[in-house]
Order: structure tokens, then sequence, then C-alpha cells
């Protein structure tokens, strides 16, 4: 009824119909990225994940499936997000949805996706509960969640020295849990906490709390917070000198976007784990550079890669297995080992985890810089199975 | 020395910080203020001439090579022009109509902007730096002072006070008053009343636009920063007096001292503490704390 | 509103309003059959929810610039009651409608006191209270929101899990919440409510307790808003901050403005008009904020008695 279509027909050279087509729906393979297209994560997944989605169908050999494109901004609300999905599901017939930044919508699609049988592919929401108390046989949580960046970041950083902490939160259900996570892992590795404090979402003004954080001399200032809070955070972070009085800002949740606006000047030294960056190897180098032709310059995010990502295995699913019935293929996936240009080699663990390794990031300097996105050193690897949360730990009803 | 759990030291350094605050949401609201207080027009819209005020800073900067202190005088006429376009095209023909249609004329204006930059822009915000001479700072021994903030107090505190004194002493300002009051006799005596209110409202913009350039190299410059802070200020007018300027002045200041305080004591109420404090006064004296009744 | 008072609905020659009441019934009965049935769930939940806030502004000349607070208040105690004490759903529809007519009187009593902008601003400030609040209280779940809340089986017999039992039950509703709104504007008290509104003075002079009837149409307002809130809540299961964000409260206006502020039928084609526009608009989401702008401003400056309004006007009988 109303999303944004795009249809690629496969070009088969063969014109008899596969078995494939028998017990695919309708005949057609329909992928929804459903992504908040307009508002604080639409430079981390929004329009860009359609593209990546677009790039992922193209690079498919399709062999006689055919796969049509739909998209639609879900606004950051619940509502909006499960409207949106119970039409494609219901109307539309589409198969699996894809992408879902923002913990709260993809909750809502999880259950949904559940209830119908249908598929559901998440790069863009953090909530680790996606494969713990709220695991489905339906949903696979690909990219990256707040278990990851809890412990890569926090794990790396006590190794290094960074045995002090002080912790700025939003006050809200994911900084907390943010916070929680990561001070659980400096607590097992020998390091302190030495204050919090908690701030309202949406804080234009991060000076008082600064000001805290540094009366506290922890060595470590963890930014239990997002999006914008978090680039303001560093932003006033750099204006009081708090790098330069010795003391290190930890991004719990920083994207390459975030970086690209605030600028090396503001961001430089900050550290903080991903599980993509385009100039990890030739690979990725040359998806980054296809992607930004596509994207109005803009390189791709880890959440971005992760649609591309999920995409190629999903349709290589479908293709081994012969259906697109949700429960079915999720399982398909689970099954096969992944392999894909952009993260490697990894697999789907059956809590719906998807494995692959992490990288701890420092932001480098302006000097350190060759030119635009340059803005990564790589400091540590976190082998896949052991940068996210061990099967026995999530709770999760399907791990016997 | 500890008052409450709190050394000394450290919560001078954040009643410091609260008056830093203060002074940029006076500075913020005086704009409002004007509008309201001269024109009994709701301006809506402030919040996103704010954010306007901040993004020509930024093109300014990055298309013409034009800096922070020529950004600062440029910057307010440019968007106040705009802001008197908007009054003589929209605002002016519903004068005559109740105040509300003001407020969501201007509310819809305010979503059609941000709508347009956010489309453009997104939202992760753009890059704005601190101008040379002001950055660094000054340790003052309970805390660090970047000489940006301290610019922030003391062009805040010039700005208010030279607005403030137009407008209450001088004959322009009485001028204006009384056009608001009586049109139809100020026109009588010759005075060109509706460019008057243009030129008023272009002010007010204009102000807001500035606040915009002060925001800039602190805060993220993004389509949405105006956003939320458009009902913050909207509570310092009421609690300040919709009527009065120096009541949104001192309640400015007043506002960053309290949530300086709160944010050290009970942080996660510092959102809210101004929204209780608006319902009190509006419970108690609804005209607000220097205001008079209309 | 000055607008309004074109409009008011004079004594006799209803016959039009309810041939339009027919066809508003018939519309929404018949159309699942056409169209998707969760979208026209949701359209009769904000219908409902704009009737009851047009009743405040529409016939009681009081702009509330914080209603969301009742259609949320209403959605997170009848999600709650649902999924954390097991609630039958007519139970839980009617425990979220009591705690909003609470709200409503609470917040009532503190802000009747005052009129036209001063109202508005100390709705606006309560509301934002309330958000802050459910922002925070654990119950809710924050910006996660209530999640997977059970529909359950009304009367222990219709199982609502069935679109086709779960529209029924909106519907229903809907329309009892309508003609509620209808009777109480027709009423005594509907007629006492339009004097104050249009001379205030006169009707307190007349012995009127002005507050009091204020005060009364505030509390309907909130209860019916409630009522469509702790609906909605059934219908997709999930009860967010999104419901008692500022914005809520802005699109409310926004719907009534475009239907027609004080007509009967006005809030229920705004809210069609909106919804719809929400969901066709959403594959190029980032538009819809522009686009809502552009309505807001059209419709204050040129069309300031909305779709129902006009057309009213055109007929010759308020509508």
């Amino acid at each position: 009824m109303f999303s944004n279509r795009s249809i690629f027909a496969a070009a088969p050279l063969a014109v008899a119909a596969s078995l494939a087509q028998a017990q695919i729906s309708d005949g057609v393979v329909k992928i929804g990225v459903l992504s908040d297209m307009s508002s604080l994560y639409s430079d981390i997944g929004g329009g860009g994940s359609v593209v990546a989605a677009r790039m992922a169908i193209a690079d498919f050999p399709t062999k006689g499936i055919k796969v049509e494109l739909l998209s639609a901004d879900h606004l950051n609300k619940p509502d909006v997000g499960s409207s949106i999905a119970r039409q494609w599901y219901d109307v539309d017939k589409v198969d699996v949805i894809v992408d879902v930044p923002t913990s709260s919508v993809a909750l809502a699609i999880n259950q949904i996706t559940r209830e119908k049988g249908k598929a559901f592919l998440v790069s863009g929401a953090a909530s680790s509960d996606l494969t713990g108390k709220a695991c489905s046989p339906n949903t696979i949580h690909w990219t990256y969640d707040t278990w990851m960046l809890a412990n890569g970041t926090g794990n790396a950083i006590v190794k290094t020295g960074g045995d002090s902490w002080y912790f700025i939160t939003a006050d809200y259900a994911f900084g907390l849990a943010l916070e929680r996570d990561t001070e659980a892992v400096v607590l097992k590795n020998g390091g302190k906490v030495l204050g919090k404090v908690r701030h309202p979402l949406n804080a234009q003004d991060f000076s008082s709390f600064l000001l805290q954080a540094q009366a506290s001399k922890a060595k470590i200032i963890g930014l239990a917070n997002a999006g914008g809070d978090t680039t303001n955070a560093i932003k006033q972070a750099a204006e009081f000198g708090i790098v330069k009085g010795g003391q290190n800002l930890a991004g719990l949740l920083v994207f390459l976007s975030d970086i690209h606006g605030l600028g090396l000047d503001k961001a430089q030294g900050l550290i903080f784990t991903e599980t993509f960056y385009w100039d990890l190897n030739d690979q990725t180098r040359a998806f980054a550079r296809r992607f930004a032709a596509a994207n109005s310059g803009k390189y791709p995010t880890m959440v971005q890669a992760g649609v591309y990502s999920a995409i190629t295995h999903y349709l290589k699913a479908v293709e081994a297995g012969k259906t697109d019935d949700g429960t079915k293929v999720i399982a398909k996936m689970k099954e096969l080992p992944t392999d894909d240009p952009l993260f490697g080699k990894g697999r789907v663990r059956i809590d719906g985890r998807k494995l692959h390794p992490a990288y701890l990031v420092e932001v480098k300097k302006p000097s350190e810089s060759k030119g635009p996105y340059d803005y990564y050193k790589i400091r540590a690897t976190i082998p896949a199975e052991q940068a996210f949360r061990p099967l026995n730990e999530g709770g999760c009803s399907l791990v016997k | 020395m500890e008052i409450f759990g709190i050394p000394t030291q450290a919560l001078f350094g954040q009643l410091l910080i609260g008056l830093i605050n203060g002074s940029f949401y006076a500075l913020l609201s005086l704009g409002l203020a004007v509008i309201f207080g001269l024109l009994n027009i709701i301006n809506f819209t402030h919040g996103a001439q704010y954010m306007m005020g901040a993004f020509c800073a930024y093109f300014l900067l990055t298309k013409l090579g034009i800096g922070y202190w020529w950004a600062l005088a440029v910057t307010p006429l440019a968007v106040g022009i705009i802001g008197m376009v908007i009054e003589r095209l929209m605002l002016a023909r519903l004068y005559k109509l109740d105040h509300l249609y003001g407020l969501l004329l201007t509310f819809g204006l305010a979503l059609i902007i941000q709508g347009l930059f956010r489309n453009e822009y997104g939202t992760s915000g753009i890059p704005y730096a601190l101008p040379q001479e002001l950055s660094g700072g000054r340790n003052l021994g309970f805390m660090f002072l970047p000489n940006y903030r301290a610019w922030v107090i003391l062009a805040s505190i010039v700005v208010c006070l030279a607005t403030w004194f137009m407008i209450e002493k001088t004959r322009l300002g009485a001028y204006l008053r009384a056009a608001t009051e009586n049109p139809q006799l100020v026109q009588a005596f010759g005075i060109n009343v509706p460019r008057m209110i243009t030129l008023t409202y272009g002010f007010g913009v204009a102000l807001a636009a500035f606040a915009g350039v002060m925001a800039a190299p602190i805060y993220q410059v993004n389509p949405l920063m105006g956003a939320d802070l458009i009902i913050v200020v909207f509570a310092v007018v009421v609690i300040g007096g919709m009527g009065s300027i120096m009541g949104s002045i001192v309640t400015g200041f007043a506002l960053g001292l309290i949530e300086g305080l709160t944010k050290v004591f009970y942080p996660e109420a510092s959102n809210t503490v101004i929204f209780i404090i608006m319902a009190i006064v509006l419970m108690i004296k609804p005209a607000g704390l220097f205001g008079t009744q209309r | 509103m000055s607008a309004v008072h074109e409009l008011a609905p004079r004594a006799g020659g209803f016959a039009h309003q309810r041939i339009a009441a027919a066809v508003m019934i018939a519309f929404f009965a018949l159309a699942p059959l056409v169209a998707y049935p969760v979208f026209l769930m949701k359209v009769m939940c904000f219908a409902l929810f704009a009737c009851a806030f047009n009743l405040l502004i529409g016939y009681g000349g009081l702009l509330s610039f914080g209603h969301a607070m009742f259609l949320g208040t209403a959605g997170y105690a009848s999600a709650h009651a649902a999924k954390a004490w097991g609630f039958p759903p007519e139970f839980a529809i009617l425990f979220g409608t009591a705690c909003s007519a609470l709200l409503g009187f609470v917040t009532g009593l503190l802000a009747i006191r005052r009129q036209g902008i001063y109202f508005a601003m100390i709705t606006l400030a309560l509301a934002q209270m309330v958000y802050f609040f459910y922002l925070q209280a654990p119950f809710t779940g924050g910006e996660d929101g209530i999640q997977a809340v059970p529909r359950g089986k009304l009367f222990g017999l219709l199982d609502l899990n069935n679109v086709w039992a779960m529209y029924a039950l909106v519907f229903a509703v809907f329309v009892g919440g309508f003609l509620l709104i209808h009777r109480a504007v027709h009423s005594p008290f509907g007629q006492v409510l339009k004097a104050i509104r249009e001379n205030e003075a006169r009707a307190l002079s007349l012995g009127y307790d002005v507050n009091r009837y204020k005060l009364l149409a505030y509390v309907l307002s909130a209860t019916l808003a409630g009522l469509a809130g702790a609906t909605k809540v059934l219908v997709f299961e999930l009860a967010s901050l999104t419901d008692v964000h500022w914005t809520m409260s802005g699109e409310v206006v926004l719907m009534v403005l475009l239907g027609g502020l004080g007509t009967v039928f006005g809030p229920v084609v705004g809210a069609l008009i909106i919804i719809s526009m929400e969901n066709y608009l959403a594959q190029i989401g980032s538009w819809v904020t522009v686009v809502q702008g552009v309505i807001f401003v059209i419709c204050v400056l040129t069309f300031r008695r909305g779709v129902i309004g006009e057309l009213g006007r055109l007929i010759g009988k308020p509508l």
C-alpha cells in the first residue's frame, strides 16, 4: 500500500522456472528495509541501509529467484514501526524485515515477526535482549549489541591501563543497560568505578557533568549514551580540556557518522568498538567506494554494512533451502556458515546471535588522517567467539 | 569543607557553570520575550530560527570564508530579514484573530523549517570550530573555565541589558510599547505601526539567530538543536512574565543556577525542574514573576 | 477561538447531521473489507482522541497543549493492567480510562483557573512533567515501552486476537464515544458550555459556576482521550513514549484544525487524513513533518474552518 519498491528481477538465462519458484511465496522474495530515515539515526542506518540492501541484491548471483525491495521510515516510534511491519506482513506479503535501529521498535517487530512466522534481521538495534530473554526462532541479531560494546570497549581499555572509570550515563533504559554491562566488565577485570552521573536524554549542555567527571580524577570517562548526547559530550569535553588534562574518553556507542559529524579535531583519541570499518582490507574498501558513489559520498557505517551482509546470507539460505518461509530460512541461516566480503567468516548461533570479529578502534589525530572518512586506527581485534556474550548467559529459551 | 556532601570548590564550579548556562538561557529567551511582550505573538518558530542562526554561521564560514566575528553581525541581520518576510506575508494576517492562531502558524513554520534542514543535513550534526581567539581557558583554581564560556556570559549580559534599555528607556522603545497597547492611537500620531511591528518581530528573530551563532561552537550544529530547547525557553518566558523583558533575563539566569544545582544533587530531574517551577508559578501568579496581566 | 462562533449548531435541522453520521458509520463498518483493518482501527482510535480534544477546544474554547498525557496515561495503565496483572481486556480498558479521568481531574483543578495562552502553557508544563515521569518510571519500560500486551478474551468469550473481533470492539468503542460526545454537546450542559465560551462574564453573572462547567468539560475530554488511548494499546499490543510526547499533543491539534474546529465530524475527517498521510508518506518519511507543517500553515492562513467546516458552509448547514 505504501512502500518504495524497486524490483530486481533476476535475469535467468534459463527460462524454465526452477524448483525454487514453487516454494517461494508468490514467486517473489520481498525484502523490507525498515529504518529511521529522518531523525536521530538516519545517518547511521536510514537511506544508506536501503543503498546497502540494493547492493546486496544486485551482487547476489540470483539464479532464478525474483527479489523485490521495499523501504519505509519508522520515525523511531514503536507504534509506527509495528503498524508498518503488520501491514507489510499481512498486506504486502513481505518475507523479511531488515535493519530497524532503535531497540524499542526492534523489540516490537521481533514479537510481530514471531507471531506471523516471518523473518527479521536486525542490524541497527542494540539491545542484547534480542538474543536473550526476547530471543526468537525468527530473528537474527546481526552487527552488534550492548553486551559486545560493553565488553569489547570495557575489557580492552581496562587491560591497557584504564582501570578507574567515571560514567556519564543517559538516564533511560539503553544508557543504564550500557552502564551496567560496562561496569560489570570493568570490575571483573580488576578496575574501579569512581562514580557515575545520570543526565537526562538529549541534554544539550554537559559542562556540569564533565566537571564532576574531572573532579573524580578517573582515568577513563565512559560515555554511556548515544547519538547527539555522545557528540555533544565529546565536543564539550574538548572545550574543557578533559583529554589535555590527562583523562581519556571512552565512547560506548559511536558510529562513523558521529565522528564525521564531530570532526577529528574534537574526536581524536576516542576509543570504542565497532564490527566493521571500511578501511580494513581491499574488499571492504571496494565496497565502501561503490557504496559512497550511491550514497552521496557518505561512507558505510557498521549498521549499513550489516544490512548488506545479512541480506547476502539470507538470499544464500533462501536459495539453499528453496523456501522463503521465515522460520525455515532463519534455521537455514544458522546452519550455513557465513562468509561475506565485509565481515569475513563467521556463523549464526542458535540464539540468533551472529558472530564475527570486533575491532577496538581509536580515532586518529587530524594530522594522521589522509582523507575524508580516514578516521580510525585499529588497536585490537577481538575474535568472533569472544566478542559476544557466551551462549549460556543470555537466558534465551532456544538454548537447551 | 563540604556543603551537603559536595566539596565547596566543586560547588562553586557548578554554580559558575550554572551561571554560564543561565546567561545563555537569558539570551535565548530574550527574542521570545520581545516578540511576546510587545506583539503578543507566541513565536514557536523561535527554536528553528535559533537553528538557522547556527547554520547561517556555518554557511558563512564554509561557503564565504566569513569567520565567527563577522557572523555574529551578519547572521542576525540575514535571519532577521527572513523573519520580517514571514511576518509581512503570514503573521500580519492573523492579528485580528485569536492569538492562538499565531501560535499554530509559527508551530507549523517550525515543522517546515526543521524538516527541510533535516532532509538536507541529517541529524549527526556539523562541526563548527571555536574561534581561535577564544579557545583555551584558564584555571581558576576550583575549575577550568574555557575562555569561550566566559565570553558567553559577557556577550549575553551586554546584549540583554542593551535590549532591555532600548525597550524600556528609550523613545523608540516607548513608541513600540505604545503601539502595541493602542495601535490606532499611535498610528494617528503619524507613526507607521505595521512597520514597527515588522521590525520588532525581525529584531526578536535576530536575537534568536544571534544566540544560534553563540551556540554553534559549543553545541553540535544540527537541525534539531532548537526543537527541544524551545519548550524550555517558553518556560523561562512564562515564569519571568510574558510581558516583561527584565523578567525573562532574570529568570534565565536564575534558571541556569537552579538547574546547575539540580544537576549536582539530583541530575535526573534537571530537565523537569523548570516545568515544575513553571506550573507552580502559573498557578500562583499566572502573569509570571515580573509580568502584568493582560 | 473565533472561527468556531460561525458554526454553532442550531436547534432543529439535524437531518443532515444524521445522514453524515450514517455515512461515517457505514464507512467504518464496510471499509475493512477493502482496506487494511489495523490501519482503520488506528484511524478510529485517533478519531476518538481528536473528537475528545475537539470537545474541549471547539465547544469549551480551551486549547490544551498537553492532551497527549491522557492518551498515554490510559495507554500505559491499560497495558500494565493487561500484561502484569492479567486483567481481561474490558477491565484493562476501563482501568486505563479511569486513570486518565483521574489525571484529568487533578490537572484540570490546576489548569482551569487560567485562560487562553496561560491555560495552554500550564497544560504543556504538566504534560512535560508527565512525560519525564514516564520516561524514568520502570514499569513503562522507558523508551522500549510495554511490549507484547495481550489482547485477551473480551468478556471471557471473544478472542480478540481474531482481527474481526478486535475490529468490532474498536468500532463499538469509537461509535459509543462519538455518540457520548454528541450527546454531551447537545445537552443543557453543552449549551451552558457554549454560553461560557462566547461570553464568560455574562454566564458568570447569570449564576453559572463557570469553573465547574469548564472542569467538567476538561475531565470529560480527558476521559474520552483516555478511552482512545487504552483501546489503541490493545490494538497494537504496545504502549510507548510516543503517546505522551508533546509532538503527539501537536498532532491532535493539527487533526482537529484540519478537520474543522468545533464541527461534529471534523475531528474524524482530520484524523483520517493525517493518519492516512503518515501511512502513505512513510516511504518518504523525512518529508512527513514538512508536509504536516505546510498543512498547519495553510489551514491557519486560509483554511481556518477546516475540511468539514468548509463543507458545512458549502451546504449551508453545520456539520
